[in-house]
């Protein structure tokens, strides 16, 4: 690993797409143009601007894509209100990837996925799902489950009406939304009751990421299901601020969120302070 | 072994002092704290324990990482060039010189931090034994012998004589002009010294149980919320703490360009985990159990159960409200051994 770790590189904001009311993706490049590292699905990179401050984003890009990366960020505090006011051309500060990335070369290869998400919850899992696209043999049914608040809400929705719901890629997506709402005929509930609804096979290999009330009764409604806490993961997120385990403060128990996560198998975090 | 007279400790110390920055316990303020050593200085060899521990020589409470200037939409990067000068600290406690071994677990450590590594190879340490320990010093409990502390090389004063022994060949470089000595004084200090410790108050603390497989069990304990209702969190035990290293990194605009700077933090603040959408330790509660859970569960776990304290006793001598780490493990450990 190269030691100037803390000191982040140049990144080029070549494009900015408005996704939902308070969502934007952010694609960033290398100032001569190509991705700034190399990354696995679910790392994370810490995004700064000089004189704000750093933060830590989930890549929301596949490694697939080899061009550049992107960043679904949602518009919440200090930094990401800057990066919100951005313009495309613009310079930024990049450092990464870091973290345990999901398990897509062993552990999830040939299994039926399922993956549930609520929310900007969706980010970390669209580079999973993209992968899992770009090496769609690899792996058996993929189910996804994603729901917001309301339509408007919902991430990379061309992209999952065009791409992911194409029948051509073989995934069935379940979309919902929180409340009933004009101009919506999909399914209205949230998202744990939905996926209780859908009544899953139990022999899925589940990814979940949304707001922690959320991921807590998916796991209720899985385990309904007869799934084991073995076969869910989820990706975390902690304060952090220099992502090597160093800095002491992204820790749940003796583990760092930062180098021995994001990524966890939740038989992982049941040994673990429910500290998150 | 060589000795030198107190006496001539400034003269010894003008020779070291000529060629590198030498750093040693100094009184100021009614104070007395690790300081650059200048003829002028009030030299304090003999007090026992600094107010500040000796951490700030490799791992300052603020530095500077890099520099960023913006021009239009484009920025530019220049990391501060992490090359340290040389320089001898000197009069460190076995305490404080077990706390740079834990601190090298968290910096040197892959991926090793290039500010730490170039301090720590930049230094000669040289370590000064106890005559006295007080009533505070609980080292003991952690397998640090008070009276042969380790570094480059280790000073012991025996009335009006300063022994020292190198242990490397940096503290060689350093005693090897001075005068040969037998080790009896030496020796006979020690038994002293050792002795004195054993009988201390907190010299044995039972700290069975506080290990990686009782990690939910002591988490868990209902003590905690006792333990910490008095916690202002000030902060001030992380902050006197030889081996509290949590680091904060913020951006200063000079108005020229921005420096980003890394600076002590403590775990006790209530916005060290404070994120747009909550914080996962909302209570003093969660704040104080952490402090101490690392110490003694979650460091242990990860580094082959080296616990993160040095039984210094800063924290006992400086917390307003008298809360500290002899506590918890007497709480959560059950009786005393």
């Amino acid at each position: 690993m190269r030691t100037d770790n803390l000191i982040p590189m140049i990144g080029v904001v070549t494009e900015i797409r408005q996704d939902t009311p308070d969502i934007k993706t952010f694609r960033v490049e290398k100032p001569e143009g190509g991705k700034c590292f190399e990354h696995m699905p679910g790392q994370c990179a810490m995004l700064s601007i000089p004189g704000v401050g750093e933060a830590m984003f989930s890549i929301t890009s596949s490694p697939t894509v080899k061009d550049y990366q992107e960043f679904s960020i949602k518009k919440c505090g200090c930094l990401t209100e800057w990066l919100h006011a951005m313009e495309p051309g613009q310079q930024i500060m990049i450092r990464g990837p870091f973290g345990k990335h999901f398990p897509v070369e062993d552990a999830l290869k040939g299994k039926d996925l399922l993956f549930i998400a609520g929310g900007v919850g969706l980010a970390p899992l669209h580079s999973v799902i993209n992968y899992v696209l770009d090496n769609r043999d690899d792996y058996g049914k993929v189910d996804i489950v994603y729901g917001s608040r309301s339509k408007d809400d919902l991430l990379d929705i061309d992209e999952i009406q065009s791409s992911w719901m194409d029948p051509a890629n073989r995934m069935d997506v379940h979309l919902t939304i929180d409340r009933p709402q004009e101009g919506w005929d999909g399914h209205v509930a949230f998202v744990p009751t939905y996926v209780e609804e859908l009544g899953f096979d139990p022999n899925k290999t589940v990814l979940v990421c949304g707001p922690p009330i959320m991921i807590k009764f998916v796991l209720q409604a899985l385990t309904k299901l007869g799934f084991q806490k073995e076969q869910v993961y989820t990706t975390m997120e902690l304060r952090m601020k220099c992502g090597l385990g160093k800095c002491g403060r992204c820790n749940i128990g003796d583990k760092y969120v930062c180098k021995d996560g994001p990524v966890f198998r939740f038989d992982e975090l049941d040994e673990l302070p429910s500290e998150y | 072994m060589k000795k030198l007279s107190l006496n001539s400790l400034n003269q010894w110390l003008e020779g070291i002092a000529g060629e590198r920055r030498v750093i040693a316990p100094i009184e100021a303020a009614d104070q007395v704290n690790y300081g650059v050593w200048t003829p002028d200085s009030k030299i304090r060899l003999d007090a026992l324990r600094t107010v500040k521990s000796a951490k700030d020589a490799f791992f300052p409470q603020v530095e500077n990482m890099m520099n960023f200037r913006a021009e239009g939409k484009n920025l530019s990067v220049e990391m501060i060039d992490p090359k340290a000068e040389d320089f001898v600290i000197l009069g460190v406690k076995a305490c404080d010189a077990r706390s740079f071994d834990i601190l090298d677990r968290v910096f040197l450590s892959d991926p090793y931090d290039p500010f730490y590594a170039a301090r720590r190879e930049h230094a000669t340490v040289v370590t000064l034994a106890c005559g006295r320990p007080d009533e505070n010093c609980f080292c003991v409990n952690f397998g640090i012998d008070p009276a042969d502390p380790k570094g480059d090389a280790t000073m012991w004063i025996v009335d009006d004589t300063l022994y020292l022994r190198a242990n490397t060949e940096k503290g060689e470089a350093l005693v090897k002009d001075l005068e040969d000595a037998d080790d009896a004084a030496v020796k006979a200090q020690q038994a002293k010294t050792r002795e004195v410790a054993e009988k201390l108050p907190f010299a044995r603390l039972n700290l069975k149980g506080f290990d990686g497989d009782h990690l939910m069990e002591k988490f868990n304990d209902p003590h905690w919320a006792e333990l910490s209702r008095a916690c202002l969190g000030c902060g001030t035990c992380t902050f006197v703490c030889p081996t509290c290293q949590c680091y904060d990194i913020r951006d200063f605009d000079t108005g020229h360009g921005v420096q980003r700077y890394r600076c002590w933090d403590s775990c006790m603040y209530s916005d060290f985990t404070l994120m747009a959408h909550g914080t996962n330790r909302p209570t003093q509660v969660e704040r104080f159990r952490q402090r101490f859970m690392h110490k003694l569960i979650y460091f242990p776990s990860n580094n082959e159960g080296m616990y993160s304290c040095v039984g210094c006793g800063r924290c006992l001598a400086k917390c307003p409200q008298n809360l500290n780490i002899v506590k918890v493990i007497k709480a959560l450990g059950g009786d005393e051994a």
